[in-house]
């Protein structure tokens, strides 16, 4: 009983309650003009015409308010001036018919009309964004995908493609009346070969489920995060998904093998391969992986998965200063390089916000300290392991480079320090309001960016930085008592404009969605942003799916 | 004074546990190992009472194969000042390791003994028990306060009993064993890790101890327990009644 009581109450460490409503606003212009660049451009000589000549190439500034058509905000919190996309009037208005002939080829359980459902299906995980879609399809397999998405086309029938709905950035709901597509019932396990590790499964398999799966085989997924409990893996992949195992496994760029989508059209693109190696002309997947629903449904994932490993070890570490952790980091990859598996960071505001709005959080260090580390390795050896991680530890710890910290003796320390980390997100929703900025930046640069913005807000909130160090990407998070417009005028554009000035992306693992749509040219060339443009024209003429998402708004005015 | 501490080395309770297919027992290959929860917290009041300037020494004590040397490695980072390891690869039921202690606490002469109230791997709830009748001492089990006083001699304990507390008063030396929320266990921090490394640990084996190792309990089988059958939606109020009565008989 008790052993049953006690193992209860750890488990209710590792997930924090679902947060609450996140009221980021929008900055609806960008002042860069990239007017003209999408009609022409030259390489090495070699004239293009590029087949997107009537996209409006200016930037549609919104709030400049065209009252054509239906004008529908959908940000309003945090900012006076929420932006406001258009609808595209080109795009049909759902009616019975198409209704009927969705219940036709889905039948009747599998279109979803249901108010209550669409309500969900219609919100983000944040409750930041909603949308209005009348309707919901899920499909069971490739071909009623397929069936869907030709009718859609021939219709001009708007869609979202909808995964697990955790996505943060607005992508995975409707900004409108697009129909809603989510393939959550197409989620077997097709094939796992036990030889090579490679998985095959559909894209509605719910991360957690393919864990578990994998685990009676003495396997893991190469990627873990927080929402794993309700993402599936074809979401994960569309958003090209980071997470905690980055570091070790590297992206799903490289262990996603092969994938089948299906395109506007309806075509069913069969690029599920299970080679590690491929070279025959241009690798397409790429495409799928991090587009956001934007060029097609993918419907199944061929995936790389790795042996699990018996010895896990995590050290909770403090740091006097940014430098340390830097050097830290440099010495980590050196000392423990084949079996370092995580490397995450938090502030002191970060740690002081935790320990303030989450209970049963305590600092597992003594000493108050501006900065703590988590260092987790993975390996086949435990004392081998174990003694390595200390070895290394209370070298640094000599050397000045870690002022203090502490070694998980069992899995429930380790998921309470992982409790402070991964709770962050929780105890800011809880702080108030809070500005989110997910960035990637060179290791050495990233903190400089919260020291700068500290100064330049000064009282008027509290700026924080934690996040997954090992992989250069810093969640900078601005909290305040209240939305503002004059906080927002000093974050934006100034947050956007460091990071691009730095070579940085304003957009590490979450993806652009809606939120950040406009913001694409921070971190992309005019030149690069018109070949993205020519590739959604060619994959999606009609630009039905996930429309409003991903590329700026101009590119597909009307 | 002296604390005798015993900590046992179990599969962590984090672990989804398995039975071995021959059924002779649960599936430690492989499986992340950690020191047994109520230990910890045994181990935890002991160190508090010495840093309050109660007890001198705190000796943690594990029987087991050889890698309860990392269990009380742990224990030494923690804050204990040495370890005994008696080595054994057979797995004893805990009257032989009620014996074992009794024999370690002849030697070492500790006034008080800690123990978990019982070990996540069997949840047998006697070792403590069964130590302080072999040792003809005191006993308070399921300690969520302990209160010494030295002068007197004594030790009050705040027991967790169904229903409420209950406060014994016991004379020292006295065994104790340690319930959930008697403590909240520190960390191994990097500073005690390094201390530990220096710190020792005897190694001893059973026939040092002179113990009658025969055990009269023989096990015969392990196995899981029955799958929870899943359950049933029932259409009304009234059907649920019928089956709480008729098929559950539970009302
Ligand atoms: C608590 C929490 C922690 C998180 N931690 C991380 C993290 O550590 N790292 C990280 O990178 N992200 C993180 N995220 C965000 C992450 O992007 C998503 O959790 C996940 O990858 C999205 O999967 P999903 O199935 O929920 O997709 P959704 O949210 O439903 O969709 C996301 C996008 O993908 C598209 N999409 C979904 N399914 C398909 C499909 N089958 N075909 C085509 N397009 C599709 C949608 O249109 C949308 O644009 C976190 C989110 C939460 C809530």
């Amino acid at each position: 009983m008790m052993m049953q009581k006690l193992r209860r109450s750890g488990e209710l460490i590792r997930y924090g309650s679902k947060s609450l409503i996140n009221l980021r606003p929008n900055k609806d212009s960008l002042s860069r003009s990239v007017s003209g660049f999408v009609n022409h451009y030259e390489t090495k000589g070699k004239h293009f015409e590029s087949n997107v000549g009537n996209y409006n190439t200016e930037l549609h500034h919104g709030c400049l308010g065209r009252n054509l058509g239906m004008l529908q905000q959908y940000k309003c919190f945090g900012s006076s001036s929420a932006s406001k996309i258009q609808r595209n009037p080109l795009f049909s208005s759902l009616d019975s018919k198409d209704v009927s002939y969705f219940k036709e080829i889905l039948g009747d359980r599998n279109v979803v009309e249901d108010e209550e459902r669409l309500e969900t299906a219609n919100t983000d995980w944040m409750q930041k964004y909603k949308g209005s879609s009348k309707l919901m399809l899920l499909p069971k397999n490739t071909e009623e995908v397929s069936q869907i998405l030709q009718y859609c086309d021939s219709r001009r029938l708007a869609v979202v493609p909808q995964g697990g709905n955790t996505g943060l950035v607005g992508g995975s709901v409707p900004v409108f009346d697009e129909v809603i597509i989510n393939v959550g019932l197409m989620n077997k396990v097709l094939a796992f070969d036990e030889v090579s590790g490679v998985l095959v499964c559909e894209a509605g398999c719910i991360l957690e489920n393919l864990a578990t799966f994998l685990d009676t085989k003495g396997f893991i997924m190469p990627l873990d995060l927080g929402a794993k409990g309700s993402c599936h893996i074809g979401g994960n992949v569309s958003t090209n998904a980071g997470g905690l195992r980055l570091i070790r496994y590297g992206s799903l760029h490289g262990t996603v093998l092969g994938l089948e989508a299906v395109t506007a059209n309806g075509n069913v693109l069969d690029m599920l391969g299970t080679l590690r190696k491929d070279n025959t002309g241009y690798d397409l997947k790429h495409l799928f992986i991090g587009s956001e629903g934007s060029l097609g449904i993918v419907t199944k994932v061929s995936i790389l998965t790795q042996p699990k490993l018996s010895s896990v070890n995590l050290a909770f570490i403090a740091c006097k200063d940014y430098l340390s952790c830097q050097k830290l980091l440099v010495e980590a990859k050196r000392n423990l390089g084949e079996i370092l598996s995580a490397y995450e960071f938090l502030d002191n505001n970060s740690m002081d916000l935790v320990l303030n709005h989450l209970d049963g959080v305590r600092n597992p260090v003594s000493s108050t300290e501006n900065f703590y580390i988590l260092i987790e390795t993975t390996g086949s050896d435990e004392t081998n392991d174990r003694e390595k991680l200390e070895a290394f530890l209370l070298k640094s710890l000599e050397k000045g480079l870690v002022s203090d910290g502490v070694i998980a003796q069992d899995i429930n320390q380790a998921s309470s320090f992982w409790r402070i980390r991964e709770g962050i997100t929780e105890a800011l929703q809880k702080a108030g309001a809070v500005y989110k900025y997910d960035l990637s930046l060179p290791v050495e640069e990233i903190y400089n960016i919260v020291n700068d913005l500290r100064g330049r807000l000064g009282d008027l909130a509290n700026v924080m930085g934690y996040g997954h160090l090992g992989d250069g990407n810093l969640h900078l998070n601005i909290s305040a008592a209240e939305y503002n417009d004059k906080l927002l005028g000093l974050i934006e554009p100034y947050v956007y404009e460091w990071t691009s000035k730095h070579r940085g992306s304003i957009s590490a693992e979450h993806g652009l969605g809606v939120m950040k749509a406009n913001e694409i040219f921070y971190s992309k060339t005019p030149e690069t942003v018109a070949i993205m443009a020519s590739i959604k024209k060619l994959l999606d003429p009609k630009g039905i799916l996930n429309p409003y998402k991903v590329l700026p708004h101009s590119l597909f005015s009307h | 004074m002296k604390i005798l501490v015993a900590v046992k080395r179990v599969v962590d309770y984090a672990v989804k546990i398995r039975v071995k297919p021959d059924k002779t027992g649960v599936d430690t290959q492989n499986v992340k190992m950690s020191m047994n929860p109520f230990c910890e917290i045994a181990l935890e009041e002991a160190l508090r009472i010495k840093e309050a300037g109660f007890a001198k020494e705190v000796v943690a004590v594990s029987i087991g194969p050889s890698q309860c040397v990392d269990t009380l490695r742990t224990g030494l980072a923690m804050g204990a000042d040495r370890g005994i390891h008696v080595e054994t690869s057979s797995s004893f039921l805990p009257l032989t390791i009620a014996k074992i202690l009794k024999s370690i606490a002849e030697v070492e002469n500790p006034e008080l003994i800690f123990l978990g109230k019982q070990a996540i791997d069997d949840d047998c709830n006697q070792t403590g028990q069964m130590v302080a009748a072999l040792l003809g001492w005191p006993q308070a089990t399921f300690a969520s306060k302990v209160v010494l006083d030295k002068e007197k001699h004594v030790a009050t304990v705040d027991r967790e009993v169904d229903g409420g507390l209950e406060t014994l008063c016991v004379d020292l030396p006295a065994v104790i064993t340690t319930d959930l929320r008697l403590n909240q266990p520190r960390y191994a921090s990097l500073p005690n890790i390094m201390k530990a490394k220096s710190k020792p640990i005897k190694k001893m084996t059973v026939q040092d101890l002179k113990v009658d190792i025969k055990s009269d309990i023989e096990i015969l089988e392990v196995t899981e327990p029955p799958k929870r059958k899943s359950g049933v939606m029932v259409s009304s109020v009234d059907e649920l009644i019928e089956k709480l009565r008729n098929e559950a008989h539970v009302v």
